[in-house]
């Protein structure tokens, strides 16, 4: 008996002390983009590795007021709330109408945005800049905000079928049997339950937009329409020398993930991993 | 969905078979596609994304032994699972310069590994030609394990605990228990999850090459979707569009597959 207890106390302890190692990797490259972008660049070339022990705003108010960086973020958001605001009202509607309207082919339907959810948007990429092109889009947020869309509906779609069908069917017909229309049934009682599922829905596809690189590199090529993640990549580049600048820049970036994060875990998670179907 | 998906789709296979700019395009039938496969570069860059396979087992052997350790009721689990999904939701693009750093010659871990008089261990990771595709490995596995760990432990979690107690009443040991009762009831999720992750690494690492590496020393470590980018700016249209048609035959074969994985992971 005793032998065992002092099994599983080597056990339990060589458990945390594996979690301990893979959390601290997973937490370092922030600590290092943290505590860089708060140190001068001379104490930053003098060793890499060190402590801001002289801790300064230098770098982050040199992005903030010498550089386009909030025009950049504003992009974003623009973008973010456009894409996903448009993303999930379309869904909303079209989960609907294959899950409770059945009409012909929503299998059929159903089954292709699940295999558009996987089709890398790299290759799409030529003819719709062209498109774009064509349409004078280019440079423009609106082309972006297209292409971000159709990208996003698939999933969009995949995601809110799925919680429809947790919704008993009988509350439908029962509502639809009292003569409410469609669009009623759809005001009154699928809406108000769908806030969590919605909300879910759109943390996800608006991370997702946030943290986009090739389209918007692609699409956005002048200074001042540049989203924030291209302008990013842009700024690597341009202060090779600057790692604390950069790095205050790529800070800027992921503090609202994080804080939407800490703020809304069991939603991401469940979100996240919704591609995986039950 | 028509729009996005169904005009460039149609578009970009027609565009394989033409070279020139868009005004005025000239048939040249297969010669994008005959001009891509004996592009050294190209190859290089196939041959890349199928060296970034090798990431796959290793994040969901790593996410399959951490979801296991906290599947153990473990104290403090629900915290180590959130810090260990936080990196999934970053941008690729600001932890990739976060890596560039970290990673360059006289980066932090060089500068560490010397300190620690294992200088010998310190390698030009993103300089030279054989690690730089190693390196991006490397990065994709750090983001990546979190979703892993969340969808295995999940996983883990909907298993009936009848199973688990009868075979701890039959004297199984951990690792008996962990290997051959736990880990062949989550075997559908694995397959499916290893199916994601191949479509993920074979067609959605453009963003951690292009900010890691650019593809380079020279293309060393371009991957397909960076060589259809590169062709793409330099006016190359017909060959970005045949890369594309080739990567979509690819991705559509994965999404068949995960297509028919799925149906039996929910079956199951």
């Amino acid at each position: 008996m005793r032998a065992t207890a002092r099994g599983s106390l080597v056990r339990v302890l060589s458990q945390h002390a594996f979690l301990i190692i893979i959390c601290l990797s997973a937490l370092y490259p922030l600590w290092f983009i943290g505590s860089t972008a708060l140190r001068s660049n001379a104490a930053y070339q003098l060793d890499p590795t060190g402590f801001p022990s002289h801790p300064t705003l230098g770098s982050l108010r040199t992005i903030l007021f010498d550089e386009p960086l909030p025009r950049w973020m504003w992009n974003s958001f623009l973008v973010t709330v456009s894409s996903v605001a448009v993303s999930t009202f379309v869904a909303l509607l079209a989960a609907y109408a294959a899950v409770f309207g059945r009409f012909r082919g929503h299998s059929i339907f159903l089954s292709t945005s699940v295999a558009l959810m996987v089709v890398p948007p790299v290759t799409l990429l030529v003819p719709m800049f062209v498109f774009m092109v064509d349409t004078g889009m280019v440079n423009h947020l609106q082309s972006v905000i297209v292409f971000y869309t159709g990208l996003l509906v698939p999933f969009a779609i995949f995601f809110m079928t799925g919680f429809f069908r947790t919704i008993p069917q009988e509350l439908i017909e029962a509502a639809a049997s009292e003569g409410a229309g469609p669009f009623t049934v759809f005001r009154r009682i699928v809406l108000p339950l769908s806030g969590a599922a919605s909300f879910t829905l759109i943390v996800v596809q608006a991370i997702w937009v946030w943290n986009e690189l090739l389209i918007a590199l692609v699409f956005l090529q002048s200074e001042s329409s540049r989203t924030l993640m291209s302008g990013l990549a842009q700024f690597q580049g341009r202060f090779v020398t600057n790692v604390p600048l950069v790095l205050a820049g790529a800070l800027v970036s992921i503090l609202p993930v994080v804080v939407l994060y800490l703020s809304g875990q069991r939603f991401f998670v469940r979100g996240l991993t919704a591609g995986i179907g039950k | 969905m028509a729009f996005a998906f169904g005009f460039p789709l149609v578009q970009v296979v027609r565009d394989s078979f033409y070279a020139g700019n868009f005004d005025s395009p000239i048939w040249v039938g297969l010669d994008n596609y005959k001009g891509v496969v004996s592009d050294p570069a190209f190859r290089q860059s196939l041959l890349n994304n199928m060296k970034l396979l090798l990431a796959v087992p290793v994040m969901l052997g790593l996410g399959l032994a951490i979801a296991l350790v906290l599947n153990d009721r473990i104290r403090g689990g629900r915290h180590y699972q959130s810090i260990v999904f936080l990196p999934y939701v970053l941008p690729a693009t600001a932890i990739g310069i976060a890596f560039s750093f970290l990673l360059q010659q006289n980066g932090v871990l060089n500068t560490a590994l010397r300190k620690a008089h294992l200088g010998g261990l310190a390698q030009d990771w993103l300089g030279n030609s054989h690690l730089a595709i190693v390196s991006v490995g490397g990065l994709v596995v750090w983001q990546q394990l979190g979703f892993a760990v969340v969808v295995f432990t999940a996983a883990l979690l909907s298993l009936p605990p009848e199973t688990a107690e009868a075979a701890r009443i039959d004297g199984a040991g951990w690792w008996q228990l962990q290997l051959r009762v736990l880990v062949p009831q989550i075997r559908p999720i694995i397959e499916l999850l290893t199916v994601i992750q191949v479509i993920t690494v074979i067609s959605w690492v453009f963003n951690y090459v292009y900010v890691l590496t650019a593809g380079g020393p020279g293309f060393s470590s371009s991957v397909m979707e960076l060589y259809i980018w590169r062709s793409f700016s330099n006016g190359s249209n017909g060959t970005a569009a045949s890369v594309a048609v080739m990567l979509l035959g690819m991705a559509g074969v994965l999404i068949g597959l995960s297509l028919w994985v799925r149906r039996q992971a929910i079956a199951a």
